[in-house]
């Protein structure tokens, strides 16, 4: 039990998470690309034809993914953020700079898909809807935060205002989530969700997990590369930046 | 599989714009988020070697410097 906690704070140090990133990043890519081409077979040559929407019912298997993980990582990155001000870790600021601009990605690209999903559904590429403006406000957070994070000099004085951002943000994810049960909204009712059996044929539902699965695994993927590179810039002045660029000159010292 | 040619398969049951324009531009996004991290990664990793070799240059300027002084 005790030696378990050790390890864990062990790893919560940008020094000895460095390279345990680095060794992980190759895995996410490898289960990324399986889990991609596994679901993009199915969802694409596999799945029958919607019977209501016909064959523009494909974009679901990015729609769904992207969106999915527009609010995991928001959730992921307001939870850092919490770490980051209740403890005062060093890691916590890092990763939650890291996964943001995913974040704000995935945010887009659950707009662009749902564009091009409701102009031959709905006729329109955008309505004011309760769940297309909650997501393009969920865009705007991401976006805020980056801003904000990059506006101010002093990393840590950074982490705390993106952090008091990203959590007020927190508020609109459930509202997204329940925008459609909540409101009458133009926007489809959830096709999986928790608590009820899926409301689609086994094939579609298993290309959409496994898509799903392949935005998980490329959202760490990235993540973990992102905050590399952000724990070499805030860490240059330590020994361990130095030791490890620097190569065997800067032990000389 | 369920489509009967390849051209069926283009077209997406006339929906071939929608569906290959949120394909494309997904897959282009998810493509070019990686190399623009590693880009920025290689360039830091260079940046801040350069940065240390300059100091350690000074320093071993310094040091030279502080022998020579003793010696006189």
């Amino acid at each position: 039990m005790n030696n378990r906690l050790i390890n864990w704070f062990k790893y919560a140090s940008p020094q000895s998470f460095y390279p345990l990133a680095g060794k992980m990043i190759p895995w996410f890519w490898a289960l990324a690309a399986v889990f991609g081409v596994a679901g993009l077979y199915i969802g694409f040559l596999v799945a029958p034809t919607d019977a209501q929407q016909g064959e523009g019912y494909r974009i679901i298997f990015l729609h769904v993914p992207a969106s999915w993980m527009s609010m995991f990582i928001y959730l992921v990155m307001a939870g850092w953020a919490a770490l980051g001000l209740a403890y005062n870790t060093r890691l916590s600021g890092m990763m939650a700079q890291a996964l943001a601009p995913t974040g704000a990605l995935f945010a887009f690209l659950s707009l662009w898909t749902g564009a091009l999903w409701g102009k031959p559904m709905w006729g329109a590429w955008w309505v004011w809807d309760a769940r297309l403006t909650s997501e393009l406000i969920l865009l705007f957070l991401y976006i805020g935060f980056i801003a904000l994070q990059s506006a101010i000099d002093d990393p840590r004085r950074a982490d705390k205002a993106g952090a008091i951002l990203a959590l007020v943000g927190v508020v609109n994810i459930p509202i997204i989530y329940f925008s459609v049960k909540w409101w009458n909204t133009l926007h489809q009712g959830a096709s999986v969700s928790l608590t009820k059996a899926p409301s689609m044929a086994q094939t579609m539902l298993w290309g959409m997990l496994l898509c799903a699965l392949a935005c998980w695994m490329y959202s760490i993927a990235v993540a973990l590369m992102r905050a590399r590179s952000i724990m070499l810039e805030r860490e240059r002045h330590t020994e361990w930046v130095r030791a490890l660029l620097g190569g065997k000159s800067a032990n000389q010292e | 599989m369920y489509w009967n040619s390849f051209s069926e398969f283009l077209a997406m049951g006339n929906h071939g714009v929608y569906v290959w324009g949120s394909v494309g531009v997904m897959a282009l996004l998810m493509i070019l988020e990686p190399i623009l991290i590693a880009q920025g990664r290689k360039s830091l990793v260079a940046r801040l070697q350069r940065q240390f070799r300059a100091e350690q240059a000074d320093t071993t300027e310094r040091r030279e410097q502080g022998t020579r002084r003793s010696k006189n």
